[in-house]
C-alpha cells in the first residue's frame, strides 16, 4: 500500500471526514455486494458444517434415514475405549514423525545439495524427476504401488527374489506389521519431492553474499550448511512442519486406496476409520465425534507450532 | 591474478571429494527410485496380462496400443470429461468468488470488513476431512447429491480463502491513482474491477489456476462419497471403478492410470517455472 495516502483520524482532520463518509456513503452496501458469493460459499459449506459436526457428535443416525437419536456423551466414551482409535492414532503419529524425518530433514538436505555448485549441471533433471510424483494424483501413485507391494508378481518381492533374498519376500501390504509402513514409504516417495522444491526455492532467495562471506571465512559446505542455509530457510521449514504434521494426521487417500485401512484394523488412520464408521458402518454420529478429535488434534498441534516458531523467532 | 585463481580452486566446494562422489550416487539412486516405477507404468501399460504376469521386468515385445484405446473406450474417456468439467468449473467459481471478495478487502473499508477477512483466512485452518458427515447431509439436503455440483460447490469453498489470500494480497499492491483516474472517468465500482484489477492480476491468476486445477484434479474423498453414478465420477474415483471392473486386466488399468497422470505432468513441464511458483504461494496451505 505504499502509494496511498495514510489513514488519518477523523477528528484531527474534519475535512477528510466529510470525504470519507461521503465515499463511505456513496459505497453504502456494494462492499457487501462483493463478498456475499464468498460468505454464502464459506458459511454453507466450511463453517456450518463444522459447527454442525459437533452437534453430530451427541447424535447417532444413519447415512440414510432423517431419525436421530440424541445420545449425548456416549460416542466420546466409546471413542475414548476404543482400541481401533489407538491404532489409528499411533499409526497417524508414525506417518507423522516418519513424514517429518523425510520431508522436511532429508528434503531440506537434498535440496541444499542440488543447489550447491557442484551439482549445477545435474540438478535441474534431478529435480524435476524427483518433482514428477507430486503431480500424479494419489489414486494413480497408490494403484502403482499395489503393483510395487504384490505379493506375487511385486517388484520388490521380484526384485528381491532376483538378488537372492527372497527369503525376505513379504506380503508388504497384507500383513499386519508392514501395512502402514507400506502406504507412510508411498507417501515419501510422492510428497517428498513437493517440500525439496520448496526449500529450493527458499535456498535460491538466499542472497549470495552470504555464502561468499562464509566462503571467505573458511567455511565447508557442512559449516556452511549449518550457519547460513539453515537461519536463512527457518521459515519455510516452519511452514513445511506444518503442513507436513498436520497432513500427516489428516491423511486419508494413500491408506484407503493402497491397504483400505486392512488387514482388520492394523493399518487404519483416524481419517479412513471415520470413513469407515459413516459410510460402511453406517454409524454417522461416531463419525463426527472421530472427526471432532481430528480437529482438537489439528487445532491444538497448531497452536504448538504457532508457539514454537514465535519463541524461536523471538531469539 | 594467478594466485587467485589457485586459491580458488582449492576453496571447498569445488572439488569432487569422495563424500561428494557417494552423494552424487546417492541422488541416482533416489533418482531411479523415482523414474523406474514411473517407467515401468508406462511399459507394462503396453503388455498384456500374460506377459506381464510371465515377466515383469521385460520391455513389451510389441507394444499394445489397444490397452490405450481399450481404456479409453472402458470409462477413462467419461472421467477425463467429468474432470475437466469439474475442474474448469472449479477454476472458474473460485477465482470468481476470491476476486471479487478480495476487491472488496482490499478496496473498500467497511464494517465488519476485519471479520470477513478473518472468516476467510480462517478457512485455510479447516481441511475438508474435518467436516465431511455434515457436508454430505447438507448435499443431501441441497438435492445436488450425485451431480456434478456436489464435487464443484465444496472444491470451490474450500479453495477460497487461500485465493483470496493470493489475490487480495495482489490487488493492495496496484497503484491507487490508477484505480482513482478509471473513476474520474466515469467507471463503475465492477468497472474497475472487470476493466482494472482482473486484466492486470494475469500471473496471479494464473498462479491460483494452477493451484486449483492441482487440487481439483487429483481429490478423491468428496469425489468417491458425493457422486454414486459412474456418470459423473471423476479421474481419481473412477480409476478405483475400474481397477474393480476389470479384475486382472493389468495392462489397460496402467494404460488408464498414464491416460490420467498426463494432463498435470504435460502442464508441468510446459511451464514450470509459472507451476514450482504456484505451488511455493500454495505451500501456505499446501
Amino acid at each position: 500500500m505504499k502509494g496511498n495516502p495514510p489513514i488519518v483520524k477523523p477528528e484531527l482532520f474534519p475535512e477528510v471526514t466529510v470525504v470519507q463518509t461521503r465515499r463511505a456513503g456513496m459505497n453504502g452496501i456494494v462492499p457487501y455486494l462483493y463478498v456475499i458469493p464468498c460468505i454464502l460459499l464459506l458459511g454453507i459449506f466450511v463453517y456450518i458444517p463444522l459447527v454442525v459436526n459437533f452437534y453430530y457428535s451427541t447424535l447417532n443416525f444413519s447415512a440414510f434415514s432423517p431419525a436421530k437419536t440424541f445420545v449425548g456423551l456416549q460416542n466420546y466414551r466409546e471413542l475414548i475405549a476404543d482400541p481401533v482409535i489407538r491404532t489409528a492414532l499411533i499409526n497417524n503419529v508414525w506417518y507423522c514423525v516418519i513424514s517429518v524425518i523425510f520431508q522436511v530433514g532429508l528434503s531440506l538436505c537434498i535440496a541444499a545439495v542440488l543447489e550447491d555448485k557442484l551439482f549445477r549441471r545435474v540438478s535441474t533433471v534431478l529435480r524435476t524427476m524427483y518433482f514428477l510424483p507430486v503431480l500424479i494424483s494419489m489414486t494413480v501413485v497408490a494403484l502403482l504401488f499395489s503393483f510395487v507391494y504384490h505379493p506375487k508378481i511385486g517388484l520388490i518381492n521380484a526384485g528381491l527374489k532376483m538378488i537372492g533374498l527372497g527369503n525376505l519376500a513379504h506380503a508388504w501390504t497384507g500383513a499386519t506389521d508392514t501395512a502402514i509402513f507400506s502406504a507412510i514409504a508411498m507417501s515419501q516417495w510422492h510428497s517428498m519431492g513437493y517440500t525439496m522444491m520448496l526449500f529450493i526455492v527458499a535456498i535460491q532467495g538466499i542472497s549470495e553474499d552470504l555464502y561468499e562471506a562464509a566462503e571467505i571465512d573458511g567455511a565447508g559446505r557442512l559449516r556452511r550448511f549449518i550457519h547460513v542455509t539453515l537461519p536463512q530457510v527457518r521459515e519455510m521449514a516452519f511452514v513445511t512442519m506444518v503442513t507436513t504434521v498436520t497432513g500427516a494426521f489428516l491423511v486419508f487417500n494413500d491408506v484407503y486406496i493402497l491397504t483400505g485401512g486392512g488387514p482388520g484394523n492394523a493399518s487404519t488412520t483416524l481419517a479412513v476409520y471415520m470413513y469407515k464408521n459413516g459410510f460402511a458402518l453406517d454409524k454417522m454420529g461416531y463419525a463426527s465425534t472421530i472427526a471432532v478429535l481430528m480437529l482438537i488434534i489439528c487445532m491444538i498441534l497448531a497452536l504448538i507450532q504457532n508457539n514454537a516458531f514465535r519463541s524461536g523467532k523471538g531469539d | 591474478m594467478e594466485k587467485q585463481k589457485r586459491k580458488r580452486s582449492t576453496l571447498p566446494g569445488s572439488k569432487m571429494t569422495p563424500l561428494m562422489a557417494l552423494i552424487l550416487f546417492l541422488l541416482i539412486i533416489y533418482f531411479i527410485l523415482v523414474a523406474y516405477p514411473l517407467f515401468w507404468m508406462i511399459c507394462n501399460s503396453l503388455k498384456s496380462y500374460k506377459e506381464i504376469y510371465k515377466n515383469i521386468w521385460a520391455l513389451p515385445k510389441t507394444p499394445l496400443w489397444g490397452n490405450y484405446a481399450l481404456a479409453w473406450q472402458r470409462g477413462i474417456s467419461k472421467y477425463f470429461l467429468n474432470s475437466v468439467l469439474v475442474t474448469g468449473s472449479t477454476i472458474f467459481g473460485a477465482i470468481f468468488a476470491a476476486a471479487l471478495a478480495s476487491y472488496s478487502l482490499a478496496r473498500f473499508r467497511f464494517r465488519g470488513n476485519q471479520l470477513i477477512f478473518v472468516l476467510c483466512m480462517g478457512g485455510m485452518m479447516l481441511s475438508p476431512q474435518v467436516t465431511l458427515i455434515p457436508l454430505y447431509k447438507i448435499i443431501q439436503a441441497l438435492h445436488i447429491h450425485n451431480t456434478y455440483l456436489a464435487l464443484i460447490i465444496p472444491y470451490t469453498a474450500y479453495r477460497i480463502p487461500l485465493i483470496v489470500m493470493l489475490i487480495r494480497s495482489h490487488f493492495l499492491s496496484i497503484p491507487k491513482e490508477i484505480e482513482e483516474s478509471a473513476v474520474l472517468d466515469g467507471c463503475s465500482s465492477f468497472g474497475v474491477f472487470s476493466r482494472i484489477f482482473l486484466p492486470m492480476s494475469k500471473p496471479i491468476l494464473l498462479t491460483c489456476t494452477i493451484l486449483i486445477a492441482y487440487y481439483a484434479w487429483n481429490e478423491f474423498l468428496y469425489a468417491i462419497i458425493f457422486i454414486d453414478s459412474d456418470k459423473f465420477r471423476t479421474i481419481p474415483a473412477g480409476l478405483m471403478n475400474l481397477r474393480d471392473a476389470l479384475q486382472t486386466d493389468w495392462g489397460v488399468l496402467l494404460a488408464g492410470m498414464t491416460i490420467s497422470a498426463t494432463p498435470l505432468v504435460t502442464l508441468f513441464l510446459l511451464m514450470q517455472k509459472q507451476f514450482i511458483r504456484g505451488m511455493t504461494a500454495g505451500s501456505v496451505k499446501g
